[in-house]
């Protein structure tokens, strides 16, 4: 029995190999791994200019929709994989702030952030980066098919003309369905505000997990409006897409999209100077080119097709009632929307 | 006779090391390992599982606080209805359909069987995500054929998103397994018992329902029992072509991933898991009873041409090569079109994948990579593994224990599997009696090898019955021929049994490689920004609405299966040839 | 061990697996050389006593001990066997050299010395110019040849044989059994052979063993189990053989089958029974004599029931009226030569003769 040791060596070896497997999850040292809500079409972009700046730091982006980001972050609560969330919905940093998942850090340049778009705590646990906006993206070509009117605020939506003809994003998942369903709960008050949802919701074909994917449907003439958050809709267009952007004369609901420093027991020096890049000038720029209203005034022109005074289109929002609320509004709307649908 | 056999040389009390073989010492270790490979990866994640299902948030035992929140939920409970409607309703339709369609290409003469058989089982290859897309350029507000082919003819309108989309994504996806298994069912009948039957004069219909019933019963069970599990448990088509129906294996990805309510979501699992694993053992009870039949002699039944019914059921089996055929050819089509349905511009536009999200070529090649190291380590894993359980004369209560934990993952679907890792590979450590016990496997969170994990563990089933179907087949004396002759088991399995088994060995490695390429369910919880997936991919672009690109990467999943599948084809076939010599066939 | 000659003792070997008993107490030993069978009903637990013998089943209870050396723990793989299985597992990917060289390869040996082994095994078992072929590509016999020269290739001290002809044709079957036999006997092997065709036992074995569940129940040379076979099952397998049930023991040598007494010489065991004890007789068919002397003993008048032609003899069933109601039946083989001259017809009366010394005694209701 020369060969004794060999079905042992085989073992070993299957064994060896899943463990270097395994290792090649381990991080690097100059290795970041970066959350963000942001969209598809703009991380490249943005990280082009980081990666201009800091050569030496290999940026890894975990992109999602915000409810899910969000998800993802409280779920590595005891273990969190991610060194730093970027450009996600100020209320869902909150959530993760109270869960004590957040390293507070005023990164450089603070001082110009205006202070509706930063945590109030000094250092802040958050910094916002831009706001983004409800918008309803209307499919030209479907609306004139279908005989249906341009909407021009909320409250057209509510006409039995568009029953079956819009989509609207899922405010559990995705932050711009959460931020549409808060501004408007916020705007009318609780009960009209449900009531109006009451009435929306007969109207809506289809509610999705993201936000961006009303706009999309949209766009394909899958429905023929949906609500869904500005940039998307001008986007599409660029594409080819026969979409127009139509802000909602009651005002948008809004919220901040801001980046945090999450606490682990080594925080990297990288992750505070990704920090400290987000909000610098060149990225902020980049920022203001598709999305009108920044930390701090840019001098960059508002994109083409905004209102020429973006902030007035931007309700009185109240982060911390939405923060807090946000349970109990989202128990609710899934009581009332979701799933039970289909038994209308 | 000899009664001094006491007052022989007599020495019994040779040490334990030394009298007892270490051969049989290793395969005992090995079994062992098999044992405990099984535990770790199945039963300690499933147990873990079922305890966040009574946790409270911060850890705390709250009995079935969680189950009954569920069941008092209508939202919620409502959706066991749905999973269970729509998965009977699918398996009612594919069984029927795979059923005339196995019958075609068993009990009849019609030309191109295999080539129809080749085509049915197309819908293996894809992932089901590629079905509901599939189904949104079809039936969707703007599909193919809602706008009658962009106006050439009339549109038909069909309420696509909810159980009608799901439905016949769910048909698509479980037809070809219904195929498979009535293939096997109706080529083992006795035709004894069909020449019987004529002799008695019984006529086409009495002889189907007192003799093709009756033979097949068992095989026609299980496959209710395998589609039923299936369109359980699928979670692709349905996220794409749901709407707002809502099913249970969407809402454990909703609870999950959308609603951060992880014990909700393993209160879903475990009510997901409850009818698979019925099932399971029911489909497990009735296909043991089919192999009894299989053992039984038989002459092999060869069809007879007969005009009318050949020429039937070569037109309903074209009709349905020829819907799958077209079903995916849509969604190249749909593909390559610029801006569906307003620029029917032909391009590669959506195989660039920038400005989506997902991961894009890198997700691809991520998935190959994976699904290669899945094939191979799987490979190796499960079929070694089958072979310790078959191969072994010792330690049967634990071989027998090995056998149903290798057995077991069949009742687990993948997003359950997916679930259970993340919260055992997760945890830092256990508390247990007041000790902390750290979690080794923790270091595979995230990693590679949590993803390469789940996919042999999700497929290791199949695989492991391939290989033990595989191993049965030798002569069950192999290795007491290579004891007695002092030869290592080792060099026996690598010289006999392996190089045997290699045409079984190397359908393992496509199954396992085809799967991990398709699968979404179990590695979308458990995929990192790192090593984003391709199937994965697909899943996140279709959720943020780029449908097309999803297409596009779905076709590309489709396309490299079907060619692993045809390239290892052509090599078994070679191999096969090779192998003639030593058949004798 | 005292005595060199013994190769193999079993000594009150028993098997169980689970709740069943597969060998019980069986105790036997094999000389130097000597060629055993074990023969059986299927099911008998001959295979479990081969594969004990082998180190491929661990026993239960009692001990095995190769030239005197306890190797009750040791694996088979210690105990320098060959072993030819009834399916001869050969390895169907591998030529015939390659399968005979298989057990070669792991003993040191130069790839000359391996070459010229099996060459010479080769040309032992008949397969000269085979060697390249696969065994799928040889008929039965050859592949049986084949595991054959596996198992002495290694050069062991016990070669064992678990049924190696039952998967044959019969004709290939008589033939191999010479090959077997003579094979065995240059190579002075010990050899012990498992099988439930008592022609071939009877044809191939130095020695016989008769397991019935799980029980040794003789342990004799081929003449002594057909002529004497010890109990009535050993007796009606090997072989056929007519029962007289119900006879009664008068004394010593004499027994009464109801209205006939019946002399017997070749008691055993059965002796020292009481007289009045009751007994079964029993006789082969061919030892039944047709005699019409009336001086000899144990002669009874019967009537021809059948007649079953078999070639070179009759088998004829002839019952015996014992009384009114009562009768039993006797078989006797004829050679057709004396059923033509004597006229031997259906319902013909005929006269029989039991010869003393053919006459077996059995103790009535034991084993059987």
């Amino acid at each position: 029995m020369r060969n004794m040791s060999m079905p042992l060596k085989t073992v070993l070896g299957v064994l060896l190999a899943i463990v270097v497997l395994v290792s090649t999850g381990a991080a690097a040292a100059e290795e970041l791994l970066v959350y963000t809500a942001l969209e598809d079409d703009e991380i490249p972009g943005y990280l082009e200019l980081f990666k201009k700046a800091h050569p030496d730091i290999e940026v890894k982006i975990v992109r999602d929709s915000t409810g899910i980001v969000t998800a993802k972050l409280l779920a590595e609560k005891d273990n969190p994989q991610a060194d730093v969330v970027w450009g996600t919905a100020a209320t869902s940093l909150m959530l993760c702030d109270q869960a004590g998942m957040v390293a507070p850090y005023a990164p450089k340049g603070l001082e110009k952030v205006r202070p509706k778009m930063r945590d109030a705590n000094n250092p802040p646990h958050w910094v916002g980066i831009k706001a983004w906006m409800t918008g309803l993206c209307v499919n030209t070509i479907e609306c004139a098919n279908l005989k249906l009117p341009t909407p021009e605020s909320l409250n057209d939506l509510m006409n039995p003309v568009y029953r079956g003809h819009l989509a609207m994003p899922n405010p559990a998942s995705s932050g711009t369905g959460f931020l549409t369903v808060s501004a408007i709960l916020q705007t009318m008050g609780e009960e009209k505000g449900w009531a109006f949802l009451d009435k929306l919701h007969d109207n809506i074909a289809r509610y999705t997990h993201s936000g961006s994917k009303p706009c999309k449907l949209a766009g394909a003439g899958e429905v023929a409006i949906g609500i869904s958050f500005a940039y998307r809709g001008f986007m599409q267009k660029q594409k080819g897409e026969p979409v127009l952007t139509v802000f909602p004369a009651e005002g948008s609901g809004w919220d901040v999209e801001a980046n945090c420093l999450i606490k682990k027991a080594t925080i990297k020096p990288a992750a505070k100077t990704f920090l400290d890049w987000a909000i610098s000038e060149p990225v902020m720029n980049a920022y203001a080119r598709v999305y009108p209203v920044t930390a701090y005034a840019t001098g960059v022109p508002i994109p083409d097709g905004f209102p020429a005074d973006p902030e007035g289109q931007l309700i009185e929002n109240d982060f911390n009632w939405a923060a807090k609320n946000r349970t109990r509004i989202l128990a609710e709307w899934t009581n009332r929307y979701d799933g039970k649908s289909e038994a209308k | 006779m000899p009664t001094t056999i006491a007052d022989t040389t007599n020495l019994p009390s040779q040490t334990f090391w030394t009298t007892l073989d270490k051969e049989l010492w290793i395969k005992r270790l090995l079994i062992l390992l098999v044992c405990i490979w099984l535990l770790v990866v199945v039963v300690l994640p499933l147990f873990q599982l079922l305890s966040k299902s009574v946790a409270d948030a911060d850890g705390r035992f709250v009995g079935l606080a969680h189950y009954r929140t569920y069941f008092s939920t209508p939202s919620l409970s409502s959706s066991l209805f749905n999973s269970l409607l729509v998965s009977v309703l699918t398996t009612c339709i594919s069984v029927s359909l795979g059923f005339l369609f196995a019958y075609g290409l068993t009990r009849t003469t019609i030309a191109g069987k295999g080539f129809f058989k080749a085509i049915s089982m197309m819908p293996l290859f894809a992932p089901t995500l590629l079905n509901g897309i599939a189904l949104v350029y079809l039936f969707g507000r703007k599909g193919l054929i809602t706008l009658g082919f962009f106006g050439v003819l009339p549109g038909i309108e069909i309420n696509l998103y909810g159980p009608v989309g799901i439905i016949i994504a769910e048909v698509l996806f479980t037809f070809p397994q219904a195929v498979l298994m009535l293939c096997i069912a109706l080529g083992m009948t006795d035709a004894r018992l069909y020449e019987a039957a004529e002799s008695l004069g019984a006529g086409r219909v009495r002889t189907f329902f007192t003799v093709t019933l009756p033979s097949i019963r068992y095989g026609l069970i299980s496959t209710v029992f395998v589609c039923f599990i299936l369109a359980f448990t699928d979670f692709g088509a349905p996220k794409v072509v749901g709407g707002n129906y809502n099913i249970l294996a969407t809402d454990i990805y909703k609870q999950v991933i959308g609603q951060q309510n992880f014990a909700m979501g393993a209160v879903v699992s475990v009510v997901l898991l409850i009818p698979t694993v019925v099932a399971f053992i029911i489909d497990r009870i009735f296909q043991r009873k089919q192999v009894a039949m299989i053992a039984a002699r038989s002459v092999p039944l060869t069809p007879r041409p007969h005009v009318v019914r050949d020429g039937l059921y070569a037109g309903y089996c074209a009709l349905i090569g020829f819907l799958i055929v077209g079903f995916y050819l849509t969604a190249v089509y749909a593909s390559l079109v610029k801006v569906w349905p307003y620029t029917l511009d032909l391009g590669f536009w959506h195989y660039q994948f920038s400005g989506t999200g997902g991961g894009g070529y890198a997700a691809f090649f991520n998935s190959i990579r994976m699904s290669l190291y899945s094939a191979v380590f799987g490979t190796a894993i499960t079929f070694f593994a089958a072979y310790l359980i078959e191969k072994s004369r010792q330690m049967n209560s634990l071989r027998q224990m090995a056998y149903f934990l290798s057995i077991l993952p069949l009742a687990l679907p993948g997003l359950v599997i997916g679930l259970a890792y993340i919260f055992f590979f997760n945890a830092l450590g256990w508390h247990v009696g007041g000790m902390f016990i750290p979690n080794p496997m923790n270091v595979l969170y995230a990693s590679m090898g949590i993803l390469v994990i789940s996919n042999i563990v999700h497929f290791f089933s199949v695989s492991f019955l391939t290989a033990t179907t595989a191993l049965k087949q030798l002569d069950q004396e192999f290795e007491t021929v290579s004891e007695s002759m002092g030869v290592p088991f080792t060099k026996t399995f690598a010289r006999v049994t392996v190089p045997v088994c290699i045409p079984a060995i190397l359908e393992i490695g496509v199954y396992y490689f085809v799967n991990s390429m398709a699968t979404v369910s179990a590695v979308i919880f458990l995929y990192s920004a790192d090593i984003p997936l391709a199937s994965v991919a697909v899943a996140n672009m279709d959720d943020a609405g780029d449908v097309a690109p999803a297409c596009a990467m779905s076709v590309l999943i489709l396309l490299t299966n079907l060619a692993v599948r045809i390239g290892f084809g052509l090599l078994t076939r070679r191999l096969k040839a090779r192998a003639q010599a030593w058949t004798g066939q | 061990m005292s005595n060199p000659d013994i190769y193999l003792t079993m000594d009150a070997v028993s098997k169980n697996f689970g709740r069943f008993t597969a060998l019980a107490e069986v105790t036997f030993q094999a000389r130097r050389g000597e060629f055993i069978c074990v023969l059986g009903p299927s099911g008998c637990g001959k295979t479990t006593l081969l594969r004990v013998v082998a180190g491929l089943e661990k026993q239960t209870r009692g001990k095995v001990f190769i030239e005197g050396r306890d190797v009750s723990s040791l694996p088979v793989s210690s105990r320098n066997v060959g072993i030819v299985f009834q399916s001869y597992a050969l390895f169907p990917n591998l030529t015939a050299r390659q399968n005979i060289a298989y057990g070669l390869k792991s003993r040191s040996l130069s790839r000359q010395a391996i070459v010229k082994r099996v060459d010479e095994l080769l040309d032992l078992v008949g397969l000269r110019g085979m060697g390249r072929k696969h065994p799928a590509k040889l008929s039965g016999g050859q592949q049986q040849r084949v595991a054959l020269a596996r198992a002495i290739a290694v050069s062991p001290d016990l070669l064992l044989l678990d049924e190696p002809l039952s998967a044959l044709d019969a004709k290939v079957r008589v033939m191999l059994r010479g090959e077997i036999r003579q094979l065995q006997q240059r190579l002075g092997i010990t050899t012990i052979m498992v099988t439930h065709d008592q022609e071939e036992a009877l044809t191939m074995a130095d020695r016989i063993l008769v397991i019935d569940q799980g029980r040794l129940v003789q342990n004799g040379t081929p003449r002594q189990i057909y002529d004497k076979p010890a109990t009535p099952f050993v007796a009606g397998f090997i072989g056929a053989m007519n029962f007289i049930e119900d006879a009664r023991k008068i004394e010593k040598g004499l027994y009464d089958i109801g209205e006939t007494h019946l002399s017997v010489s070749g008691e055993n065991g059965t002796g020292r029974l009481p007289a009045g004890s009751r007994v079964t007789l029993a006789i082969r068919p061919e030892d039944v004599m047709l005699k019409r002397d009336p001086s000899v003993s144990n002669l009874l008048q019967t009537r021809v029931e059948a007649m079953e032609y078999r070639g070179s003899m009759f088998r004829i069933d002839l019952k015996r009226q014992v009384s009114e109601g009562t009768s039993f039946t006797i078989t006797a083989d004829v050679p057709a030569e004396t059923v033509r001259r004597l006229g031997i017809t259906p319902r013909s009366t005929l006269p029989i003769h039991l010869p003393v010394d053919r006459l077996r005694v059995y103790e009535a209701g034991k084993g059987s």
